[in-house]
C-alpha cells in the first residue's frame, strides 16, 4: 500500500516537473520567435545602423543562449562538463579571432 | 570467438586479427610499435643532421638534402614517434585505469590507428618520390609555397592523414573518460595519467582544426592556385604563422601534460606514498592548458606584432612556469620522505626533474621579449627545446615503458639494460643539448648546412655530435633490451611491482579482451592499494558475473584509411596529369563507400557468456 501512495507521489511529481519543462519550452519558443520579428522589424524600418548592429547581435547572442541552456538542455544536471567544453571552445576561437582582427596587418 | 583465442594460430590468422581488431589494448600496443619505428628513422636523420655538423664546413650530405632532414626529423619525431606513442599508452592504459572494458568508439579507435599510420607512410614515401619535404617541420610561407617539387605536397596530405586520426583518437578518450568510469570512480578520484589524458583530449580537440585549416589552405595554395599566403597576389603570410601556431603551442602540451602524468604514476609507486598535492596536481594540468592556448604568438616575436601584443604574449608565457612549478614541487615532495626504490623507470623519472626544469628556465628565458630577440633562431632555441621534448616527453616515454611493460606484454623488461640504456642516454642527451645553449648564444644560427671554422664553434658541436651518438647507443641497448626480454623473460604477475596503487594492476598481465571480468567497485583515490591495506588481494567487485557484451572485429578502418591514401595520391599528382583525377576519385569512392557500408550494415557485436567466463580463472 505505501508503495502504491509513494509511487502515484513521484508521478504526481514527474508530471508536475515536465509540465514545468513544457511551460519554459513554450515560453523560450516564443521569445525567440518574438526576438526574430523584432531584429526583422528594425531592419525593416530603417533604423540607425549604429543601433541595429548591436541590437541584432544581443538578441543573436540571447538566442544562443536559449538554444543551448533550453533546447539543449544545458542548464539541467550533469551537463557541466559539456558547458566547460563549450566555453572552453568559444573562448579559443574568441581569442583566434580577437588576434586575426587586431594585430595581423593587410 | 570468445574464449578460445588462447590457442596457437597461424601467421595469417595473427595479421587478420591484427588489421581488423578494435581491441583498445592490441591498438595501443599498434600504436607504440609503429611509433617506435617512426622513432628510430627520426633518429637516423638526427644522427645525419650531427655527422654534417661535426666539424666546420662538412660535405656530409648537401645543402639541400640537410634542409630535407631538418624538416623529416622534426615532423617524424613530433607527429609519428612521440604523440603516437602517447596515444598508444592512452589507449592501452586509461581504459584499465578507470575500470572500463573498452573505450568509448572502438571501430573509431581503430580508424584513427591507421589514419595515422598511413599519414607517416605517407609522408615517409616522398624520400623516394622525388624528395622529402624541406620548408622546416614549420613548413612557413612563402617558403612552403615555393619549394620546388612534390615534397611539401606530401608533408601536407600526411599531415591531414594522421590529424583526421588523431582528432578521432581525442573525442574518443573525452567520450571514454566521461560515460565509462567504473562505479564509484569519480573525477576527483582519477589516477593523474587520466587526468592528463583528458586534458591533453581538450586540448587536441581545440587545437587541432586549426592545423586542419592551415594545411587546407596551404594545400590550396599549393595545388589549385589560391592565393592565402602569396604576397604578390594579396594574400598575408603571417596568417599561416598564427594557424600553425595556434595549433602548435597547445601541440607542446599535448605531448609533454600525458609525459606529466606518467611520471605521476611512477613516482608514487615507488615513493610508496599517495602523490602529493593531488587536487593541485590536476588544478595545475587544467592551467597549463588553458594558458596554453595563449600564449603561442611567443614563437613570432621576431615577426613584428608590435610591443603591446609582445608584452601581453610574454606575461602569459611566464606564467606557464606556475602551474609547472607546482608540479615539480609536487613530484619532490612525493619522494621526500618515501621509501623509494630505484629502477629503470624510477631513474628516467628522476633523470627527468632537473633536465625539464632546465628546460623550463630556459623557456622563461625565450619567454622575455627583448632577449628573444638575441636568442630567436639560434641554437639556443633547439637546446630549450630539446630540453623539453627529450628530457620531458622523450624520457616520459621510456619510464613509461619500463613501468607499463608488464601490464602491455606481460613480462618485465631487463633491469640491467634498463639502467645502461638509462645512463648512456642521460648522459648521451646532456652532452648533445647543453652545450647547445652556448653554441646558440655564441650565435650559432639553427637549420645552418654548415658552419665557419675559427669562430669558436668547431669543439662544441663536436662534443654535441659525441653526445648524439651515446643518445643512440642508449637507444640501441633498449632495443636489444625488448627483444631479449621477449624472448627469455619471465612472465609477469598481476602487480609486478608490487606496489601498484590503480586499477590496471589489479587485473592479470595483459589483461583479458574484456578487461573486468567484474566492474571493480572503486572506493577512492589509488583503489587498488585501498583494498591492498586492507588486506584484500583483489577489487571488490560492484556487479555480479554476468554476459559481457564485445564489438566485433572490422576491417573497414583499413579500407576506409586505404581510400584516402590513394586519394591523397590524387591530389598530388593531378597538378602533373588529369589522368591521376582517377586516383583522387576512386580512392573517394573506396572510402565513401566503406563509410556507407559501415552505416547500413548494422552491427550488433556479441557476447561473452556467463558460462564461459565463469571457468577462467582469474
Amino acid at each position: 500500500m505505501t508503495e502504491n501512495t509513494s509511487m502515484s507521489k513521484l508521478n504526481s511529481y514527474q508530471n508536475h516537473k515536465s509540465k514545468e519543462e513544457m511551460k519554459h519550452q513554450v515560453i523560450t519558443f516564443a521569445l525567440m520567435i518574438i526576438f526574430t520579428l523584432i531584429a526583422f522589424y528594425a531592419v525593416a524600418v530603417d533604423m540607425d545602423k549604429i543601433f541595429v548592429i548591436p541590437l541584432i547581435l544581443i538578441l543573436a547572442i540571447v538566442q544562443v543562449g536559449f538554444q543551448f541552456y533550453y533546447f539543449m538542455h544545458m542548464k539541467d544536471k550533469g551537463h557541466e562538463l559539456v558547458a566547460l567544453l563549450i566555453f572552453g571552445g568559444i573562448w579559443v576561437a574568441a581569442v583566434a579571432i580577437l588576434t586575426f582582427t587586431t594585430i595581423i596587418w593587410w | 570467438m570468445s574464449i578460445a583465442s588462447t590457442q596457437q594460430k597461424g601467421f595469417w590468422a595473427i595479421l587478420w586479427d591484427y588489421l581488423t581488431t578494435v581491441d583498445h589494448k592490441k591498438l595501443g600496443n599498434m600504436y607504440i610499435a609503429a611509433g617506435a619505428f617512426f622513432f628510430v628513422l627520426g633518429g637516423i636523420e638526427a644522427l645525419v643532421i650531427r655527422i654534417q655538423l661535426a666539424k666546420p664546413e662538412n660535405d656530409f650530405i648537401s645543402a639541400g638534402l640537410y634542409n630535407e632532414m631538418i624538416t623529416m626529423h622534426g615532423t617524424t619525431m613530433i607527429f609519428f614517434a612521440a604523440m603516437p606513442i602517447l596515444i598508444g599508452f592512452m589507449n592501452a592504459i586509461m581504459p584499465l585505469q578507470i575500470g572500463a572494458r573498452d573505450v568509448a568508439f572502438p571501430f573509431l579507435n581503430s580508424l584513427g590507428f591507421w589514419l595515422f599510420l598511413f599519414g607517416g607512410i605517407m609522408l615517409n614515401l616522398s624520400w623516394f618520390l622525388g624528395g622529402a619535404p624541406d620548408a622546416g617541420w614549420t613548413a612557413y610561407a612563402p617558403l612552403s609555397i615555393q619549394s620546388p617539387g612534390h615534397g611539401m605536397d606530401f608533408y601536407i596530405l600526411g599531415l591531414q592523414l594522421s590529424g583526421a586520426g588523431t582528432l578521432m583518437g581525442g573525442i574518443n578518450f573525452l567520450v571514454t573518460i566521461v560515460t565509462m568510469r567504473a562505479p564509484g570512480m569519480t573525477y576527483m578520484r582519477m589516477p593523474l595519467f587520466t587526468w592528463t589524458t583528458f586534458v591533453a583530449s581538450i586540448l587536441i580537440l581545440f587545437a587541432f582544426p586549426a592545423l586542419t585549416v592551415g594545411l587546407f589552405l596551404l594545400m590550396f595554395d599549393r595545388l589549385f592556385g589560391s592565393a592565402f599566403f602569396d604576397v604578390a597576389l594579396g594574400g598575408n603570410s603571417v596568417i599561416w604563422q598564427h594557424l600553425f601556431w595556434i595549433f602548435g603551442h597547445p601541440e607542446v602540451y599535448i605531448l609533454i601534460l600525458p609525459a606529466f602524468g606518467i611520471f605521476s604514476e611512477i613516482i608514487p609507486v615507488f615513493s610508496r606514498k599517495r602523490l602529493f598535492g593531488y587536487t593541485s596536481m590536476v588544478f595545475a594540468t587544467f592551467l597549463i592548458a588553458f594558458l596554453g592556448f595563449m600564449v603561442w604568438a611567443h614563437h613570432m616575436f621576431a615577426v613584428g606584432l608590435g610591443p603591446t601584443a609582445n608584452a601581453i604574449f610574454a606575461v602569459g608565457t611566464m606564467a606557464i612556469a606556475v602551474p609547472t612549478g607546482i608540479k615539480i614541487f609536487n613530484w619532490l615532495a612525493t619522494l621526500w620522505g618515501g621509501s623509494i626504490t630505484i629502477n629503470s623507470a624510477m631513474l628516467w623519472s628522476l633523470g627527468f626533474i632537473p633536465s625539464f626544469t632546465i628546460g623550463g628556465m630556459t623557456g622563461v628565458m625565450l619567454g622575455a621579449t627583448t632577449a628573444d630577440y638575441q636568442y630567436h633562431d639560434t641554437y639556443f632555441v633547439i637546446a630549450h627545446f630539446h630540453y623539453v621534448i627529450v628530457g620531458g616527453v622523450v624520457f616520459g616515454i621510456l619510464a613509461g615503458l619500463h613501468y607499463w611493460w608488464p601490464k602491455l606484454f606481460g613480462k618485465v623488461l631487463n633491469e640491467a639494460m634498463g639502467k645502461i640504456a638509462f645512463w648512456f642516454f642521460f648522459i648521451g642527451f646532456h652532452l648533445t643539448f647543453f652545450i647547445q645553449h652556448f653554441l646558440g648564444l655564441m650565435g650559432m644560427p639553427r637549420r645552418y648546412w654548415v658552419f665557419l671554422e675559427g669562430q669558436g664553434l668547431d669543439t662544441g658541436n663536436m662534443i654535441s655530435t659525441v653526445g648524439a651518438f651515446l643518445m643512440g647507443i642508449g637507444s640501441l641497448v633498449f632495443i636489444i633490451n625488448v627483444v631479449y626480454t621477449t624472448v627469455k623473460g619471465e612472465k609477469a604477475g598481476n602487480d609486478p611491482w608490487g606496489d601498484g596503487r590503480s586499477l590496471e594492476w589489479s587485473i592479470s598481465s595483459p589483461p583479458k579482451e574484456y578487461n573486468f571480468k567484474q566492474l571493480p567497485l572503486v572506493r577512492g583515490l589509488d583503489p587498488y592499494w585501498i583494498e591492498k591495506m586492507e588486506g584484500n588481494k583483489k577489487m571488490t567487485p560492484a556487479q555480479p558475473v554476468n554476459d559481457i557484451h564485445m564489438p566485433n572485429g572490422s576491417i573497414l578502418p583499413l579500407i576506409m584509411t586505404i581510400g584516402f591514401f590513394i586519394a591523397s595520391f590524387g591530389f598530388i599528382y593531378q597538378v602533373d596529369n588529369n589522368l591521376w583525377l582517377i586516383a583522387l576519385f576512386g580512392g573517394m569512392a573506396i572510402a565513401l563507400g566503406s563509410m556507407l557500408a559501415r552505416s547500413l550494415v548494422d552491427d550488433y557485436g556479441y557476447h561473452i557468456h556467463k558460462e564461459d567466463l565463469e571457468k577462467e580463472v582469474d
